[in-house]
């Protein structure tokens, strides 16, 4: 328990922390950039926006910095992120709304499959130390790692998308000849579109699970309680998952957590490349709009799901290691 | 900044003494290089872009910049990779282009790791109010999403040139090897040849400098090349999303021509595949090195030899 919270103190210090840098890097900026932006956006803006727009970024006020922050303090606990200036009046929430279950379901689904699919392979390849999948699969994945997401998404797009016609490359569906809506050809639609950006995504983080399952396992297999489960002759699956696996999973959570945030940095690019329709996407077009209060909106979110993923996974880890809540 | 001429990238780090102990790790590390194959590929690949960064001139004849040629050239021996939609020619373009992603890789690497040390070191050394307020700046830079961070502080400084990613990547990415030499310290902060230089009274900064960084001699050259691998892909990502400076000749501004002109979709795969192909490459060769340098720490993970019947007797250290 008192570990649990000791997790939730980080997690409200670091949300704290990445709200603050959000008010301090504008101003922070040489020539604040959000002064370009709004005499750029002023004709078209009502005065009241134009009124949130400068709190949020301190600009046209004679206020202290002091209470210019805990003037946008108050703005974003209380939900109101802005304005968004490139889809103007909407509200940034509202924006970010109708992004969010894009990438929620992409990154959600490849995230699980990886990491299922990659455990299990750093399983296999550890048990079977020396043989041919175990010679091949890690250096192969140490290579893949190295390869930036969007030249994946490239390549795929290449072959599957623009050569063999197998799969759409662009946008989540068909704009054009498909309505949103809860209906089969529209869902098949989602599904066909969402394959190659959720491959991509795939290939690029199921190395970060093998390698780690692999190497902890390895050390796992040298325990004692492996030895004596084999002298007791129990079956060798057995010792493979309940006695080396089960130990050795738990590092793999843990990278679970701290991996999430290049899992959604390359996200971000993979959408790019794609032109998904999730906040990565959202995040790139509004920093080329110069769009800053929903590019801020997306920064938070990002940070927030980030840090809350981060979280979950530390309490998890808490109530399957002991060790974790005994420890100080 | 110096970059290492020879075939292996044994950047000493930035606090080098001529010691003994330092020396012997530096001679471990090539003898280990060497001896696997991992390394040995690695590290012949990061010595050809070296190469190439360092004389681009010498293997492209063609500007890299300049629209001299007729748009859209198929591949042929005057343009190993063809021209692109300006009329330039690929192939020289990716060769000077190495030059900017290289400096970025060993200025942010070596940068990173500098600060990690800084931090890391005095914070396990100092201990008390100074390490936990330490640990506290580490972890939370540890869990914020960089890639993000990094757009927004490169929206806001409208575009970078190669300096403002060198900054803004360096001054985010350290905490990862900073909490790495924190514990690593932490081991040995007691030890009795750190005790004893204590009793000889010498001071914290010298016991710091010659006796404790050179036992870390191999972390901090697997922390380097982590640090160099991670910037290239940063900053080539910010460059391809058109975050970096357009007009640098670098691979990530290539990228993001090519993603400007639909290059996928408008028959010129190529402009787009080969320079992200060649970023693969020059992070594969850095990984690949580190790998090998998880081998070395960790005898544990050290590829096992010949005899693979003998279960459960892990410990050949080999």
């Amino acid at each position: 328990m008192r570990y649990a919270l000791r997790r939730l103190g980080f997690f409200v210090v670091t949300l704290w922390i990445a709200l603050t840098l959000n008010f301090l890097l504008p101003r922070l900026m040489p020539g604040n950039p959000a002064l370009a932006m709004l005499s750029k956006f002023h004709g078209e803006l009502s005065p009241k926006a134009v009124n949130a727009l400068e709190i949020l970024f301190g600009v046209n006020t004679k206020e202290s910095l002091l209470s210019q922050y805990f003037g946008y303090l108050h703005q974003i606990l209380t939900g109101n992120f802005g304005t968004s200036l490139s889809q103007y009046p909407a509200p940034v929430s509202s924006v970010i709304g109708s992004a969010i279950w894009w990438t929620l379901g992409l990154v959600g689904i490849a995230t699980f499959l990886a990491f299922v699919l990659g455990t299990g392979l750093g399983i296999v390849s550890a048990w079977r130390r020396g043989s041919k999948l175990d010679s091949v699969v890690p250096p192969t994945f140490v290579i893949v790692s190295a390869i930036p997401y969007f030249w994946i998404a490239m390549v795929l797009v290449l072959i599957f998308g623009l050569t063999l016609h197998w799969f759409p490359s662009q946008g989540g569906y068909y704009v054009t000849t498909d309505t949103p809506g809860l209906n089969f050809t529209f869902f098949q639609d989602v599904l066909n579109h969402a394959f190659l950006p959720a491959v991509s995504l795939l290939i690029a983080t199921i190395g970060t699970w093998i390698l780690t399952m692999r190497n902890t396992m390895i050390t796992t297999l040298a325990e004692d309680y492996v030895r004596m489960a084999r002298a007791k002759g129990l079956p060798n699956r057995r010792i493979m998952l309940d006695y080396a696996a089960r130990n050795a999973i738990l590092p793999n959570l843990t990278g679970f957590a701290m991996s999430l945030g290049f899992v959604v940095s390359g996200a971000i690019l993979i959408e790019y490349v794609f032109n998904y329709p999730g906040v990565g996407f959202m995040l790139l077009q509004a920093v080329s709009s110069e769009d800053y209060p929903l590019m801020q909106g997306l920064f938070l979110l990002i940070t927030v799901a980030v840090l809350f993923a981060i979280l979950v996974a530390d309490v998890l880890t808490a109530l399957l290691d002991p060790r974790t809540r005994t420890a100080s | 900044m110096a970059m290492p001429v020879s075939g292996v990238p044994t950047e000493t780090p930035a606090t080098q003494v001529p010691e003994l102990g330092s020396a012997r790790a530096l001679g471990r590390i090539g003898r280990a290089v060497r001896l696997s194959r991992k390394a040995t590929i690695g590290a012949v690949l990061l010595a050809i872009f070296i190469l190439i960064a360092l004389f681009p001139g010498v293997i492209a004849h063609d500007s890299p910049t300049q629209d001299a040629y007729a748009p859209q050239l198929g591949i042929s021996t005057a343009h190993l990779l063809g021209t692109n939609h300006y009329g330039q020619d690929l192939f020289a373009q990716l060769v000077y282009g190495t030059r900017n992603v290289l400096i970025i890789a060993f200025v942010v690497g070596l940068a990173t790791t500098t600060i990690a040390v800084l931090i890391g070191v005095a914070a396990a050394y100092l201990g008390g109010l100074a390490d936990s307020s330490l640990n506290v700046v580490t972890d939370v830079l540890l869990v914020i999403p960089l890639f993000p961070l990094l757009i927004v502080i490169a929206a806001y400084a409208h575009g970078g040139t190669t300096l403002v990613l060198i900054a803004a990547i360096t001054v985010t990415s350290w905490s990862y090897t900073a909490r790495q030499l924190r514990s690593q310290a932490l081991t040995l902060r007691n030890r009795d040849f750190l005790e004893a230089a204590r009793v000889r009274g010498e001071r914290p900064l010298y016991i710091i400098l010659v006796e404790l960084i050179p036992t870390m001699t191999s972390l901090l050259v697997a922390a380097f090349l982590t640090n160099a691998l991670y910037a290239v892909l940063f900053a080539s990502s910010l460059q391809f999303i058109g975050l970096g400076d357009p007009n640098t000749v670098s691979w990530g501004t290539t990228l993001y021509w090519a993603e400007n002109n639909a290059a996928l979709q408008t028959g010129e795969p190529l402009w787009a595949i080969a320079p992200g192909f060649l970023i693969a490459t020059l992070g594969a060769a850095f990984a690949l090195l580190n790998y090998a340098f998880d081998e070395i720490g960790n005898p544990a993970l050290r590829p096992v030899r010949k005899v693979r019947k003998k279960k459960g007797n892990e410990e050949r250290a080999g």
